[in-house]
This record gives C-alpha cells, sequence and structure tokens, in this order.
C-alpha cells in the first residue's frame, strides 16, 4: 500500500512538480519587458520580492549586482558574466547555460539609488524569514547597523514568531537600537540601562553618538555606561593578550623542554635541537602529502610519528657524535651545530628549499566567541592544553618511572649512579632520544601556527636555551614557568614597541638576568647543583 | 721581534709568507701586463684582501677561545660593528653623489623622509673619527659585555649562548629602519674613501697590503699578549679558574683585557672588510656567520694563531671553490667540516703538526 502510494505520489510530482517549478522560474521571463523599462522596473521588483519563487532572492541579488540582463532576441532574463567582449550567459530561471553572445544582444537591468535600498530591504526580509537560523542571525546582525522605521518593524513583527532564542535576543537587541536612535528621552534612557554592558561595536557607536547629544541627562548616562564597556573591552583585551601570550609560552616551553632534559642531564647543548623541531613539522607536512583524505586525522598520528622519528635520529646523534665528546661540552655545542647545517640542507636537497604548505585540520581553526569583544582562537586553546599535556606525561616518565629514577640519578651524580649499576651510556642515548623526540613533538604543534621550512628551527634554538637558562637548568617546572611568562611578556610588549622591538628587550632583559642570576629563576640546590 | 717569535715555528713561516705576499702580489698586479701567466687580477687581490680581513677575525676569536677559554658565538657583532663604523664614513663620503642627491643626508634616510641627521651618525664625514670609532664601538660593546659576564663568573656553555643572543639582538635591532643604519639593504653604493674611488685598481691595491700589514701586525699583537705575563695568566684561567682567583690574580680584569682586545680587532677587520666588498648589511650580525668563523678557528688549531689565519684562508678559499662549482654541497661540507674536526681533530691543522701543542689545550 505504501508502495503504492509512494509511487502514486511521485507520478503526481511528476506531473505537478516541474510544472510548478517551470511557472516560478518563468516569472522572471514574463517581468523582463517591465525590468527593461525604466518606468516598469519598480513594480517588476516589488512582484518578485513579492513571489513566491525560490529564486527570487537570487535575482533580487543579481539586479542589485547589476548581472541581470535581457536577451534581446527572445526576451529572456539572463544572469550575464563578462567574458572578453561579450558575455557568457545562463539562463535566470534555471541556470542553463546559454553560451556567450556579444554585448550588444543584451540589455543590462538598470536601476537607481533609491531601487538599490529597496532590493537591499527586500532582501533582508527575505533573509529574515530563512528558515535556516543562522541565516536569519546573520540577516539581523547585518541590519542592526542601518536600521529605518520599516526594517524595524519588519523585525519587531518577526520578533514575536520567532522560535530561536539566540535570534529572537539579537532581535530584541535590533529594537532597541534602534530606540537609541529614535526613541523618546525616556526610552533611550531606560534602553540605555536595558542595555547594560554590551560590548558589541554597533552599540558602542550608537552610545558615543548618544554622548555627544543635546540631553545632557542621556549624555551623562551614555558617557557613563561607555566608560563601564570600554573597561570591559579593555579587559578583554587584556585576556586576549594574555592568550595569545601563553599559547606563544606553550611552543616556547614545548622546544625548551627537550633541550632542558638533554642539558640538564647531560650538560651538553644539543645545537641541533631546532633541526629536531623542523623534522616533527615535516612529519605533519609528510603524512598530509602522502594522505591528503585524512588531513582531520593527520595530526594524530603525526605525533606518535614525530616522535619516534626524532627518537631514533637523536639517539643516531647521541652514538655516533656526542659521547664521543664526553666532557667537552663547547666541543659538542659545534658538532651539533654541524649535524643542524647537515640536516637544513638535506631537507633543502631532499624536499625543497621553500617553505612547504601544512593545513589545519577543521577542528583546529575557527574561534571561540565568548563575547562580541572577545574570541579565542581555538588552536592557540589547543596548543596550550597539549603542551601542559606533553609536560605532564614527560614529568610522571621522569618522576614514577624506574627509566626516570635512573635519569634523575645519572643527571644528579653521574659517578655514583655508575656505581649503583644504571648504565649511564644508555641512560644517555636514551636521554638525548627523548629530549630530542619531545622536540619532534612540538615541531607538529608548531606546524600548525607558522611555516614550516628548512630554516624554522634556527629561530628556535636561541629561544629555547633562554627559556631553559632563565627557568634554571635541571628545573623542568622552570622551564615550562619561564617560557610561559616569556611568552606573556612578549605579547604584552608587542603592542607598544612592536614584535622585533619586543623580541630585542626580551633577549636583552635575559642577558641581564642571567648575569646577575647565572642559575636561573629556579636554581638547583644541594649536592646536584654541584659542579 | 725575534724573541717574539721564537719557538713559534708556525707563525714564523705564515709571516713570513705574509710579508712576501703584501710586497709580491700587489707587483704581479700592477707591474706584469694582464696575459701574463704571473698576473694576478685585481678581482683576485680583492678576494686575497677579502680573506685577510677573515683571517684577523679569525685571530681575534682565536684570542678569546684559544687563550680564555671564552668560546665567542657572537663575535660578528665586533665584526659587523667595525664594519659599520667604516660603512658609515663611506656613506658619508658619498655626498651629493647619491641617487636623490641630497649631501645633507644619505639616500636610505632621505627615502625615510627624515629631514636630518640623527646624533650617532655626527662626524663620521671624518675618517680619524670613523676610525676611532671602529675601535671604540666594538670595544665599549666588549667591555659592557665582558664586564657584566665576567664579574657574575658566567662561563661554558652559558657565555656562549648570551654572546650568540647578543649578536642575535643586534642583528635584529639593525634589520629596523627605524634604528637609522640602512634596515635590511645595509649600507652600500660607496664611491670614495679618502678621496680615492673606491673600485679603483690602486685603492683596491692599497686596501689589500692594508689588510695583510693589519694581519702582521695584529698577529705580532696577539702573540705579545700571549708571551706577556697576563698572557700566562690568562692560559692559567682557561685551564684551571678557581686556581688562577685563588692564587689573588682578579681574573675578570684579565679577561676583559682581552676581550675588549679582541672585539677591537674584529672591529678593524670589518672595517678593513666593508670596503673591499663594497656593502655591509644586518646579515653580518647572523649567529650563523658567527659560528662560521670559530669552525675556521677550529680547523687551523686553537691556541696556535698562525693554525687561525690558516683556517680562515683555508676555509674561505674551499668555500669560494665550492660555491662557484657545486653550490649546493657547501653547507653539507661545512656541516661536515664541524663535526669531522671536533671529533677527529681536535688540535685543528696546526695540531698535527705539533704535538705538544694538542696536550696543552
Amino acid at each position: 500500500m505504501k508502495v503504492l502510494a509512494g509511487l502514486l505520489c511521485s507520478l503526481l510530482w511528476s506531473f505537478v512538480g516541474p510544472s510548478l517549478a517551470a511557472e516560478q522560474g518563468d516569472l522572471i521571463d514574463t517581468l523582463s519587458e517591465e525590468l527593461r523599462n525604466r518606468k516598469t522596473v519598480e513594480q517588476a521588483i516589488d512582484k518578485i520580492a513579492e513571489s513566491e519563487s525560490e529564486r527570487r532572492a537570487l535575482w533580487l541579488e543579481a539586479i542589485l549586482e547589476g548581472n541581470l540582463y535581457v536577451r534581446k532576441s527572445d526576451k529572456k532574463a539572463v544572469f550575464a558574466v563578462k567574458e572578453g567582449s561579450g558575455f557568457s550567459l545562463t539562463a535566470a530561471s534555471d541556470d542553463a547555460s546559454l553560451g556567450t553572445v556579444g554585448k550588444r544582444e543584451v540589455s543590462k537591468v538598470k536601476i537607481n539609488n533609491a531601487l538599490r535600498g529597496k532590493l537591499r530591504t527586500a532582501l533582508a526580509q527575505l533573509a529574515l524569514t530563512n528558515p535556516d537560523p543562522q541565516k536569519r542571525l546573520a540577516a539581523v546582525e547585518q541590519m542592526l547597523g542601518d536600521l529605518d522605521d520599516d526594517k524595524a518593524d519588519a523585525i519587531r513583527q518577526l520578533e514575536k514568531d520567532e522560535p530561536d532564542a539566540d535570534v529572537k535576543s539579537l532581535m530584541g537587541l535590533a529594537g532597541s537600537i534602534y530606540q537609541l536612535t529614535v526613541g523618546a528621552k525616556e526610552q533611550k534612557l531606560a534602553v540605555i540601562d536595558s542595555l547594560g554592558i554590551n560590548t558589541r561595536p554597533i552599540v558602542v557607536q550608537r552610545l558615543e553618538m548618544l554622548a555627544l547629544s543635546d540631553d545632557a541627562e542621556v549624555a551623562a548616562s551614555a558617557s557613563n555606561m561607555l566608560k563601564k564597556i570600554r573597561s570591559r573591552i579593555s579587559l578583554f583585551e587584556k585576556v586576549e593578550t594574555l592568550l595569545f601570550g601563553l599559547s606563544l609560552g606553550s611552543v616556547l616551553a614545548m622546544a625548551a623542554i627537550g633541550l632542558a632534559i638533554t642539558f640538564g642531564v647531560m650538560g651538553v647543548i644539543n645545537m641541533a635541537h631546532g633541526e629536531m623541531i623542523m623534522i616533527g613539522a615535516y612529519c605533519t607536512w609528510f603524512l598530509q602529502h602522502m594522505l591528503p583524505g585524512f588531513i582531520e586525522y593527520s595530526l594524530i598520528v603525526a605525533i606518535p610519528l614525530a616522535f619516534s622519528l626524532t627518537f631514533i635520529v637523536g639517539m643516531v646523534i647521541e652514538f655516533f657524535v656526542i659521547r664521543h665528546l664526553y666532557g667537552r661540552p663547547l666541543e659538542t655545542l659545534l658538532a651539533t651545530f654541524g649535524i643542524s647545517l647537515l640536516l637544513q640542507q638535506t631537507v633543502r636537497t631532499l624536499v625543497s628549499p621553500q617553505n612547504v604548505p601544512v593545513s589545519n585540520p577543521s577542528w583546529l581553526t575557527g574561534q571561540l566567541q565568548i563575547d562580541p569583544a572577545l574570541s579565542i582562537a581555538v588552536n592557540r586553546l589547543v596548543i596550550f592544553v597539549f603542551c601542559l599535556l606533553v609536560f605532564a606525561v614527560l614529568m610522571w616518565l621522569l618522576k614514577k618511572t624506574f627509566f626516570g629514577l635512573k635519569v634523575r640519578a645519572v643527571s644528579q651524580n653521574r659517578q655514583m649512579a655508575r656505581a649503583m649499576g644504571a648504565q649511564s651510556s644508555r641512560i644517555d642515548a636514551m636521554t638525548f632520544g627523548l629530549g630530542a623526540g619531545i622536540a619532534g613533538v612540538a615541531g607538529v604543534a608548531l606546524s600548525q601556527l607558522t611555516n614550516v621550512g628548512p630554516n624554522m628551527g634556527q629561530a628556535y634554538i636561541v629561544d629555547s636555551f633562554m627559556v631553559v637558562v632563565f627557568g634554571g637548568v635541571g628545573n623542568l617546572w622552570g622551564t615550562l614557568l619561564a617560557g610561559l611568562s616569556l611568552g606573556i611578556v612578549n605579547k604584552f610588549l608587542e603592542p607598544w614597541v612592536g614584535a622585533v622591538v619586543a623580541k630585542i628587550v626580551v633577549l636583552v632583559f635575559i642577558i641581564l638576568f642571567i648575569q646577575r642570576y647565572p642559575r636561573g629563576l629556579f636554581p638547583q640546590r644541594g649536592r646536584a647543583a654541584g659542579n | 721581534m725575534r724573541s717574539l717569535l721564537q719557538g713559534d715555528r708556525g707563525g714564523q713561516i705564515l709571516l713570513t709568507v705574509l710579508a712576501i705576499a703584501t710586497v709580491v702580489l700587489p707587483m704581479c698586479n700592477l707591474l706584469l701586463p694582464p696575459d701574463h701567466p704571473w698576473h694576478v687580477s685585481t678581482y683576485q687581490l680583492n678576494l686575497f684582501g677579502k680573506y685577510l680581513c677573515y683571517a684577523l677575525l679569525a685571530m681575534s676569536v682565536d684570542l678569546v677561545w684559544g687563550f680564555m677559554g671564552f668560546l665567542s658565538l657572537g663575535h660578528g657583532a665586533f665584526f659587523g660593528l667595525g664594519g659599520y663604523a667604516m660603512g658609515m664614513y663611506l656613506m658619508r663620503q658619498i655626498g651629493d653623489r647619491g641617487v636623490y642627491g641630497n649631501a645633507e643626508l644619505p639616500d636610505f634616510m632621505v627615502f625615510l623622509n627624515w629631514d636630518s641627521l640623527p646624533w650617532y651618525w655626527w662626524g663620521f664625514d671624518h675618517f680619524p673619527i670613523a676610525l676611532i670609532a671602529v675601535f671604540l664601538v666594538p670595544g665599549l660593546l666588549a667591555f659592557l659585555f665582558g664586564w657584566l659576564a665576567f664579574r657574575s663568573r658566567v662561563n661554558g656553555v652559558y657565555l656562549s649562548i648570551i654572546s650568540q643572543a647578543m649578536t642575535y639582538a643586534l642583528m635584529l635591532a639593525f634589520f629596523r629602519n627605524e634604528f637609522g643604519f640602512g634596515g635590511n639593504n645595509g649600507l652600500t653604493d660607496f664611491k670614495v674613501i679618502l678621496g680615492f674611488p673606491v673600485s679603483a685598481q690602486g685603492t683596491r691595491v692599497a686596501l689589500f697590503v692594508a689588510s695583510a700589514v693589519s694581519v702582521i701586525a695584529a698577529y705580532l699583537l696577539c702573540r705579545s699578549i700571549v708571551q706577556s705575563r697576563a698572557g700566562r695568566v690568562v692560559v692559567a684561567i682557561r685551564d684551571a679558574e678557581d686556581r688562577a682567583r685563588f692564587l689573588g690574580y682578579r681574573v675578570e680584569s684579565y679577561q676583559l683585557l682581552v676581550l675588549v682586545i679582541s672585539a677591537m680587532l674584529a672591529g678593524l677587520a670589518g672595517a678593513l672588510y666593508v670596503p673591499q666588498v663594497g656593502i655591509i648589511n644586518p646579515g653580518e650580525f647572523s649567529p650563523l656567520n658567527s659560528i662560521e668563523i670559530v669552525i675556521w678557528v677550529a680547523i687551523g688549531g686553537r691556541a696556535s694563531l698562525y693554525g687561525a689565519v690558516i683556517g680562515a684562508l683555508l676555509v674561505n678559499f674551499s668555500k669560494s671553490w665550492f660555491t662557484a662549482v657545486i653550490p649546493e654541497y657547501w653547507i653539507f661540507a661545512l656541516g661536515a667540516l664541524f663535526v669531522l674536526t671536533t671529533l677527529l681533530l681536535p688540535g685543528g691543522l696546526a695540531g698535527i703538526f705539533s704535538k705538544r701543542r694538542v696536550t696543552n689545550v
């Protein structure tokens, strides 16, 4: 039975549907004569706006943009796009392609400024009744700035039946804002109070206008409220800067933690540390390059891949170079610098000397809109959380596992640890690998924030070392805190003095700081501080 | 002089060769016709002059690294400052011959719409003042840096990285247009030096001779420092800082003295370098440049002075060769040099010839 009914329906539809659609589509063609005539174009537009056609918004937009033309030969309404000296046409009724014609074969539907206003209103009203609440929200948002009696009335009418709460409240706001412009004194005062601390730019703008108004009471009330709003906005700006600083700080901390481990345990500076970050970032690129369909998951896979790859590279470097230079930290510095050059050039030769494109998965893009004046980029938040996560895992590894115990033993007293049976050479290799691995993970995170290229690591080596020294060698908490605070300081300085000078100021500050406190913010005390 | 070079076989040979080159190469350039097999072109002479500047720079690094144990990753800063001081003099000498024809301001300031010369450019029209700045500015920076660092007993890797941060910060600063040193493009387009056209054959020969004489003089100066009582103390500080301190020596003062002298030598090298290459830009401050200097010294051999000179000449000759023949492999070669020298050749080339020094370092 059901099948039969369905069949019947579809049969019916096949008769009625297309003819209905055709009827609606044809409307524009039947109006083409009226549209071409300057005197009747207005009533033609009215007819379109009042019609039930699904395509009316398209047509009105095309008229507004000046893309609607009439083909002279058969009076068919067409969308025209300039192509060479002529136009390429598509039918306004059903988007069928009609080929290209010379520019003399079509005539444009011409409108004046009064009609433009009318068209915009009509389009806005259409948008306000759009079934999609997002579209309605956007429509109201757009109208907030230029309300007139008609629009305000239309919005007030629609507000009553609006099912979506967000749209409804925005519609209410639109009414209030309109009152601020046209309302009587009492209404204005009431609205100013009821709006409260609203940080929307349009509200601020209206209040600014009111603050200059002739009525002293309104002006005082408006400027009073304005002051509150401004202080709220500046608070939000500080929060935003803080978050920016935290995300930069997380990057610094992540880049530095790996270095802190190797420097803390083995006393050597790995100048190729930045290149481990680069390798990690390239892992992300490589995965996305190889599996373009899985961008969403690329980061999840890239993290273990980057960690294991850089872990191995780190171990290899340790085995072939670092251990032969034991006790000669300055030479280690030089040799690892050579390695960093080799790695960079290898990437330049194998991949490309240019930066490579790394895309962000969709779950990392976008903004969290907390307030009209406060939005947080999701990726910055994720970076911060990720940094804490990495730190937590590392802490667990060092404090709760047997391997961590041995690492700490070797870093505190190598001789004694060896006497107690810790194989210091193996520990060294593992530690070095671990430091490199964390740098690789940091590289994956960095690939989401900055350009990925062969030189990207170089920028981080000085910064990371500064963070390590500032925080105090051998103290991971210090490194984390130093990284975060340096990031925040940097971001707070930036609006004052510009990014480059902020960086210089921070560098000079650290240089002076180290000279005053050579052991950093949190110096190691007791026996571990020896040597 | 004889006592200075006593026991310094390498130095004796090097200085002899240098002295001969100082006389013979300009003669080969000026007196022999261009098609003569022994003719040295002005371009080649200019290139040698450039290498000699590097050699002087390497010697200044060797003085602090080899003899004092401070691995400076920031000597490019002193070199660059000396170069900028000379570059400023050369900029002022352009006068109204610049693109904008403004006798009062260098071209880049006109371009930035500045209406007067910043105070730190005052006096650079005069060569003696510029010459003083060549020594004074790097010396002052070194004094400030060393005074802060040595007094609080910062040493080892810390000191190295701080010196790198210093040159890095300077690089960032000099890249800025507002800083008043030409920003990204640096100082270039020089016309005359002391009234002679910069790119003329005679001027190039004179600059070469000046570089060679500077290297010889600097070698003797360094040698005399190293041979002196103060030099012995400095070596003692390198080998056992605490002991030297307990013996009553003011360690910081000795370190400061040597660092300032070394910075001044680096500044001189920069000043001789700029008119020969015709440009100075913030790239000279890049940490990579500074660390490259260290590798010249490492390859030549630390704490031998002549080793630094040989290392600088050798590495730069091969750099020129590589970049001309197989440019993409130069970085590979340089990277491998870093690793292999430190692993296999701790005493450098000089170490091969005198076993005594290796144990000493």
